[in-house]
């Protein structure tokens, strides 16, 4: 499979990078070649963070190029602007408004609810997605994650099939 | 090589190779991106702890290798500055057991002061170097590391950039771990005793072991090959390696493993065959002017690439000759103190005292930024308390007055003691004022232990440096303890009671991280027993 390009952005604190850890760990569990790379140090003093998730047959690069992601998630409604640019031509975008901050009020689990709905888009079996979650999170996290994850699925086969 | 196949960032390669090749002692100081190795270490059930800096984690790490341990001993690339002595003498004796030093750069600055190139360290001291791509080849090259460093008992330099330490990619480990025979001391004088009449042979010993290291890598080495199109030929080293792969797949390219000494035959015969040779490096121009000092006509990258990381992109343009200006990349959210961080009102005071402050490196560099902008320097660990006694020696007394010297606590630990023995033994006209910001951790790269906790970098308790007691034993005049439960109003009146005074004075702020908080209580628990078996630091904080 050629190379797709996931970049996973957002603020320090809202778990960017975990979930960019369980994409990578899912596409790996998938027995895809995967890469994924971001900045750690500054990520925990509420700063803009990325992570990128590469996979397919084989990766080279850690890091997307500009303009070559698939698909852009983004946390943080102030970040989409800025992240952009690291959308190819017809990629994706999955921001926060995707869901009802009235309906969805796991606002922790915002980064995987996103996630759940990027995985309508990407080639993984919802079986190593779920290993992936439970292999990453604490295990009382488990529960609530599997169903943000459910809801930003649900919401963004709802939006597809809208338009 | 087993079917086991595990995604892992280059940190944890390093982690897991020492495990598996016997290393008996990892030793270093934290720095992105470099910190997660022995921590990892540890997790994993070796035997890892934090040093008080760079320089003494080298020093504990050769005893170790003296005395016929395999040792790993790890560091960001400033830190390398810091162990920089140890390293150049070390490099003149024998050791027993293997030795390596991880230095990690950080080009591009990611959470550094600078972007140092820690390729020119392999040339001043005299030291094999080895340059990992991804994680595999951080695992594969720490088993290699080691059994060059044993073979020729000299220490070898593992260097790594932020890309490869923390980039996650996949790993198969080699099927049987190694342990390691027991450490026994055997005496060697010439070899360990670096007087004149010792180190003189010593030194042509260095010589004939990177002599014999060159042959070696000419002829076996790990290099890496990929036959293409004979238009372009590549030389790259490092992360650098796999941009150009994706950049130029049609391109020939040889990766270099081991980047000194340079198996510059090799180079020469791969570039015999290429129309046009591209050296595509991070950083200085340190591959390129080798290549050219040994009469091989390579193309190196215009200088405006020296700046910053590669990426594919950048590779492309330096492919295309491109010198245009970059597009700016996007302007993110800066970092900034946490709420409720016990710095905050520190930098408030300074700020409102319109202070000159001499900072120094962690967390509460971030005081320079709004709304504090209180804060006149950085340079390097401990710069801060020598560069404000600096200012005091020589501004006009109505400006010597207001310099306060701001550094943390592992940073005090680390390289901070001695600048207050210089503080009591060349006090200025003026005295001077030294804040230790004690948080109780190492915050800045992620909460980790030093000599001022109390607790070993596992967590369990050791003994515990007072700052306050040391600057009592050393002659400072005035010695305070702000804690939290002070009102910002006293600390506000003391800094101001202390800046009047022509006399030198410190004082300790104590108030723990507010990310560290809840797992300090933790630590503390446990060592008094008082925690349930199943409960553990993890669930503390989410």
């Amino acid at each position: 499979m050629k190379v797709k390009n996931v970049v996973i952005a957002g603020l320090g604190g809202q778990g960017v990078l975990k979930a960019s850890d369980i994409l990578a760990d899912a596409a790996f569990r998938a027995g895809f070649d995967v890469k994924k790379s971001e900045l750690h140090g500054m990520s925990q003093r509420g700063g803009s963070v990325s992570s990128d998730v590469r996979y397919g047959d084989a990766v080279l690069s850690p890091m997307v190029p500009p303009g070559e992601a698939d698909v852009l998630v983004v946390l943080e409604a102030t970040q989409v602007e800025i992240n952009r640019p690291t959308l190819r031509a017809g990629g994706v975008l999955i921001g926060p408004d995707l869901l009802d901050p009235e309906a969805f009020k796991n606002k922790k689990s915002l980064n995987v609810a996103l996630l759940g709905a990027a995985s309508t888009i990407l080639e993984i079996p919802e079986e190593d997605w779920l290993a992936a979650m439970r292999a990453n999170l604490a295990e009382k996290l488990h529960k609530l994650n599997e169903q943000s994850f459910a809801t930003g699925r649900a919401a963004a086969l709802a939006r597809s099939s809208a338009t | 090589m087993t079917g086991e196949r595990l995604l892992l960032s280059g940190d944890d390669a390093v982690a897991l190779a020492a495990l598996h090749a016997g290393v008996r002692l990892g030793t270093g100081y934290p720095g992105t991106p470099s910190t997660e190795i022995l921590e990892t270490f540890d997790r994993l059930g070796g035997q890892a702890q934090w040093s008080p800096n760079e320089k003494v984690a080298l020093e504990v790490g050769l005893g170790s290798a003296f005395a016929g341990a395999r040792t790993l001993v790890t560091m960001k690339h400033v830190g390398l500055n810091v162990a920089a002595d140890p390293l150049f003498t070390a490099a003149y004796t024998d050791i027993l057991g293997g030795l390596i030093v991880v230095s990690a750069d950080d080009p591009g600055m990611a959470s550094s002061q600078n972007e140092q190139d820690n390729r020119h360290y392999a040339r001043a001291a005299a030291l094999p170097m080895l340059e990992p791509i991804d994680s595999q080849q951080a695992y594969d090259f720490t088993w290699l590391g080691f059994e060059i460093s044993e073979r020729w008992k000299i220490p070898v330099i593992l260097r790594v950039t932020t890309r490869v330490c923390h980039a996650k990619t996949i790993v198969r480990p080699r099927a049987t771990a190694q342990s390691s025979p027991q450490p026994s001391f055997q005496r060697d004088v010439p070899a360990r005793v670096m007087i004149p009449a010792y180190a003189k042979p010593a030194h042509q010993r260095l010589r004939q072991k990177l002599a014999d290291i060159a042959a070696w890598n000419e002829a076996e080495g790990p290099v890496r090959l990929d036959a293409g199109d004979s238009k372009l030929g590549i030389v790259a080293t490092g992360i650098s390696a796999v941009h150009a792969r994706e950049a130029a797949p049609e391109a020939s390219q040889l990766t270099l493993g081991l980047t000194y000494p340079l198996p510059l035959e090799r180079i020469r015969t791969f570039a015999a065959g290429v129309e046009r040779l591209l050296v595509i490096e991070e950083g200085d121009p340190v591959l390129v002017d080798s290549l050219r000092a040994a009469g091989i006509p390579a193309e190196g990258k215009p200088e405006m690439y020296r700046f910053g990381e590669l990426n594919v992109a950048r590779v492309r343009r330096i492919l295309a000759g491109d010198t245009s200006p970059e597009p700016a990349p996007p302007k993110g959210k800066p970092p900034e103190l946490c709420q409720g961080c016990s710095h905050r009102g520190v930098f408030e005071v300074l700020r409102d005292l319109n202070c000159i402050v001499a900072g120094d490196i962690g967390c509460y560099t971030l005081g320079v930024l709004p709304p504090f902008s209180a804060m006149d320097t950085c340079v390097c660990m401990g710069a801060s308390i020598g560069v404000g006694l600096g200012m005091r020696h020589v501004l006009p007394e109505e400006q010597a007055r207001r310099v306060v010297s701001v550094i943390g606590d592992s940073t005090f630990v680390h390289s901070g003691i001695t600048g207050l023995a210089e503080m009591v033994y060349n006090p200025p006209s003026t005295g001077h004022l030294v804040l230790i910001l004690d948080n109780g951790t190492t915050a800045m790269t992620g909460q980790q232990e030093h000599p001022g906790t109390g607790r070993l970098l596992d967590h369990s308790p050791t003994g515990k440096i007072s700052f306050e007691a040391l600057g009592r034993a050393m002659g400072i005049q005035n010695v305070h303890v702000v804690s939290s439960q002070d009102k910002e109003q006293s600390l506000r009146d003391l800094i101001t009671g202390l800046l009047a005074k022509s006399e030198t004075s410190l004082v300790v702020t104590r108030q723990p991280c507010v990310l560290a908080a809840p797992k300090i209580r933790f630590y503390e628990k446990a060592a008094t027993g008082q925690t349930t078996p199943d409960s553990c630091a993890a669930d503390v904080v989410d």
